[in-house]
């Protein structure tokens, strides 16, 4: 697959979609009534006209986007790289100088969405005309690719010559500053189309996109979709529709109140940031299997089951809490069913062995409490066993732990003493010498760790529920 | 959502289509053409808008508005990984929460401990274009892919001498470029986005293809994993506008949104599984509520006329990073709908944005081949 950035593709389509917004505010820049004031500019000795300053574009913007001067100036140097405003001083220089500078608005004519791609003919025109004007004028890359389109093109060589003179007369023909904005005018257009290898390119835009597929699959399968979809809606009155509507928009303000303190962005975190201080203690007193976790930490366990679930100490703790209510078996049987669904292939015939013999077959050793329904469907599902075969027993005792067990876990003594215990991290003070710089110190890889507990497991001899590779201290 | 009444009424223009999933296969009847089809399911289309339009849904910021606002905020580059030589194209945090995978267009892959900036492994992948990369949930292995329409694992060795590249396994075959890849819980299992307009669940060990989804009508660009409890949900989103929820399970594509104006670069799902937030080439970011089964936010400004090439969410949610094409990371309130702070400092457009695992940081990989981390 090749990458072509002349042919016009998906990526150029994104990028004509951002051409002709850029081109909507160049053309709202020079709107008589609400444009840029443009007036005489002076460039050495000659006089141009229709120019305006640095200055009068970043004004410009900031008062009609209503943005900083950080952002006015990040967007004015965009309008300037893309070849719609181009500098009078300094013409190679694609930037965009908050002062008095002069610039030009580039003629729809040589607009990056008109005359694109740009031609070979043309370019030659452009270079032989500047290499007879001046001798010595062509920059290096622009010598090379001179020589080069010379060799490309040179059965056609006399007409590029002959266009070159041509067009050099007809310019010494005009007033001098016309002359100087129209060579103006081309240069920027050139050094946008042909930038000097290594400066940004326009044009550099990453793999083709949008293979767009047949059609009429589209068409019918999107219809029909829509029609499903509406057909499938519940007898929604009008004012249940809009209770719906409100309780899920509330449910994201509750949720990012709830997050809000556990939320380094938003919050900041004891003892402090590491990214900010360099100091790592946040990260230690946060690792997994910690002696004693934070209070942030554990409060959270309280916001969902699942976020218990997610924490190994949580999961421990719980699990400690379940084998005193004798009903350890339900998060194991769990865990093996989590095993069975994302582990390998090759190992889920013997692990629905395992699990059944373990949790399901009657007299099991730990065996679990599923209704008789779902134990029908499993068992029946056993005898071509497949990576889903335990969902349905898996999501009941799920639901078990979550509505039983869990609730009555956060009231238990065993969490309340977890939160009593629970740290908090005094906020470490900013450094009185703030220039000096903390030692970054590094961790151990992951990939190390496992390596160590593997080697372990060998040596103890790998026990038949092993636990999924590399938890991480 | 529209009444039994309404509904029948839409219906009874149809009166002879009996409605099943089957049918979305089904060839075009002789006596229909593209065109006629086209209008009928415009029409119906603009009739449903019109009837939810009745409604009065609840606008997210509306509702929002007794929020406290979000004071000053100042994030600053704190680390910048230097050692691409050429334009990073993705990145993906270790759980670990400071290490980081990123690859870029010449086929390196590299494997960084961003707090101390350390380069820790690197790989040179046979092709370019290394679109996707993603770090296995163990620490020990990572994923990528790109023009070679593969994906392939590599075991993170410690041994120096060891040639990464000699313990390569080839896991995904897709018949176009492999745009996004994410483990599932385990190391086990693979999903996949492709420029061939599919997605594709894979068995590590055997590089079997688990399932596919088939849906997208036109490359898909991005994916994530749903949160949720169940864990049996993932979005992608492609070059036909279209952000789609799945099934793993069964394949099925059981909603879709299309609000977008043009391509979909970015999905991510909100911390609480219940919504995703989708960034664009049509310079915005939208906010999906899954249960509402709507767009419920827009996040656009005048001023941004690139298109958003990755999002991604602060741990709770309130905070959308984006990074877009003309070189900035804005970030949004998500409630209010209001843009928060702009960030500058990348010298070209920003491909990848994640948050850290613990939510400390985000990282910004960029074409100026650097990556930086926020905070």
């Amino acid at each position: 697959m090749t990458i072509s950035t002349l042919t016009r593709g998906g990526a150029q389509r994104e990028q004509q979609h951002c051409l002709r917004k850029m081109e909507r505010v160049i053309i709202a820049m020079q709107d008589p009534d609400i444009g840029l004031k443009m007036r005489n500019q002076r460039l050495l000795i000659t006089v141009i006209p229709h120019a305006m300053t640095g200055n009068d574009i970043m004004e410009w913007l900031i008062q009609k986007y209503n943005i900083t001067d950080e952002e006015a100036g990040h967007l004015g140097g965009l309008l300037v790289q893309y070849g719609y405003i181009y500098p009078l001083k300094e013409p190679r220089s694609l930037i965009l100088r908050s002062d008095d500078s002069p610039y030009r608005f580039q003629t729809p004519y040589f607009w990056t969405s008109s005359r694109w791609p740009a031609s070979e003919l043309d370019y030659a025109i452009y270079l032989a005309k500047k290499n007879i004007r001046k001798q010595g004028e062509l920059v290096d890359y622009e010598k090379q690719n001179y020589n080069l389109l010379h060799k490309r093109i040179n059965h056609t060589w006399d007409f590029v010559v002959m266009q070159a003179r041509e067009q050099i007369r007809a310019s010494k023909q005009r007033r001098k500053a016309d002359r100087i904005v129209l060579e103006c005018q081309e240069q920027a257009y050139w050094l946008v189309n042909k930038p000097c290898p290594g400066a940004f390119d326009v044009f550099d835009l990453g793999p083709e996109r949008c293979n767009v597929l047949n059609s009429r699959v589209i068409l019918n399968s999107s219809l029909l979709f829509f029609l499903l979809r509406i057909s499938s809606v519940p007898n929604n009155s009008l004012s249940s529709h809009f209770l719906l509507s409100l309780s899920c928009v509330c449910s994201f303000m509750k949720f990012c109140d709830q997050y809000h303190q556990h939320d380094p962005i938003m919050s900041g975190c004891l003892p402090s940031n590491p990214w900010i201080s360099d100091d790592t203690t946040h990260w230690t007193i946060n690792t997994d299997l910690v002696g004693t976790p934070t209070r942030l930490r554990v409060e959270r366990w309280s916001f969902s089951f699942m976020e218990l679930l997610n924490d190994c100490l949580g999961r421990r703790e719980f699990m400690t809490y379940l084998e005193k209510e004798f009903s350890g078996e339900n998060l194991c049987f769990w865990e093996a069913c989590e095993d069975l669904r994302h582990g390998e292939s090759s190992k889920i015939i013997l692990k629905v062995e395992e699990v059944y013999k373990t949790f399901l077959s009657p007299g099991a050793a730990r065996w679990v409490n599923i209704d008789s329904k779902t134990m029908e469907r499993t068992l029946e599902g056993i005898k071509q066993p497949h990576r889903f075969v335990m969902d349905d027993a898996q999501m009941h005792i799920y639901f078990l732990m979550k509505k039983d067990s869990y609730p009555r876990y956060l009231k238990s003594d065993l969490y309340k003493n977890m939160l009593s215990k629970a740290i908090v991290p005094q906020e470490t003070k900013k450094s009185v010498f703030p220039f000096m710089r903390r030692q970054r110190h590094s961790s151990p890889s992951p990939a190390m760790v496992s390596q160590a507990t593997e080697d372990n497991g060998k040596a103890k001899g790998a026990g038949p529920a092993a636990t999924n590779s590399g938890t991480l201290s | 959502c529209v009444g039994p009444i309404r509904t029948a009424s839409l219906l009874s223009q149809r009166e002879h289509l009996s409605l099943t999933p089957e049918m979305a296969t089904q060839e075009v009847q002789p006596n229909e053409t593209l065109s006629n089809l086209k209008a009928e399911s415009d029409t119906l289309k603009t009739k449903l808008e019109d009837e939810r339009a009745k409604l009065h849904d609840v606008e997210l910021h509306q509702v929002a508005e007794k929020v406290d606002g979000l004071g000053q905020f100042i994030m600053k580059t704190r680390r910048t990984l230097k050692g691409h030589g050429n334009k990073v194209l993705c990145m993906d945090w270790c759980k670990d929460k400071r290490r980081i995978v990123s690859s870029s267009q010449d086929g390196k892959v590299i494997v960084w401990d961003a707090f101390t900036t350390n380069k820790e492994h690197a790989v040179t992948m046979p092709c370019t274009w290394v679109m996707a990369c993603a770090y296995a949930p163990s620490g020990c292995a990572v994923a990528c892919g790109g023009l070679d329409n593969k994906c392939s694992v590599y075991p993170l060795s410690l041994d120096k001498n060891e040639n990464l590249a000699a313990k390569k396994k080839s896991v995904a075959m897709h018949t176009n470029y492999l745009s996004a890849c994410s483990f599932t819980n385990s190391d086990m299992q693979i999903l996949t986005s492709s420029g061939d307009g599919t997605c594709a669940l894979w068995d590590v060990e055997s590089g079997q293809l688990l399932q596919s989804f088939h849906g997208h009508a036109a490359d898909v660009l991005c994916l994530d994993l749903a949160p949720s409890e169940t864990g049996n949900t993932f979005i992608s989103g492609g070059c036909d506008k279209k952000a789609n929820v799945w099934d793993m399970r069964s394949g099925q594509c059981i909603q879709s949104f299309e609000t977008h104006e043009s391509d979909i670069n970015s999905v991510r799902y909100y911390p609480s599984g219940d919504a995703f937030a989708s960034g664009s080439d049509d310079a915005t970011c939208r906010l999906y509520d899954l249960r509402a089964d709507r767009e419920v936010a827009i996040y656009s400004k005048e001023s941004i006329i690139f298109g958003a090439s990755s999002v991604d969410f602060s741990l709770s949610g309130r905070l959308l990073f984006g990074g877009y094409n003309d070189y900035t990371i804005n970030v949004w309130d998500v409630l209010k709908g209001t843009r928060v702070s702009i960030l500058f400092g990348h010298e070209n457009r920003v491909s990848a944005l994640r948050v850290s695992p613990d939510g400390t940081a985000f990282c910004s990989g960029s074409w100026d081949h650097t990556l930086r981390v926020w905070a």
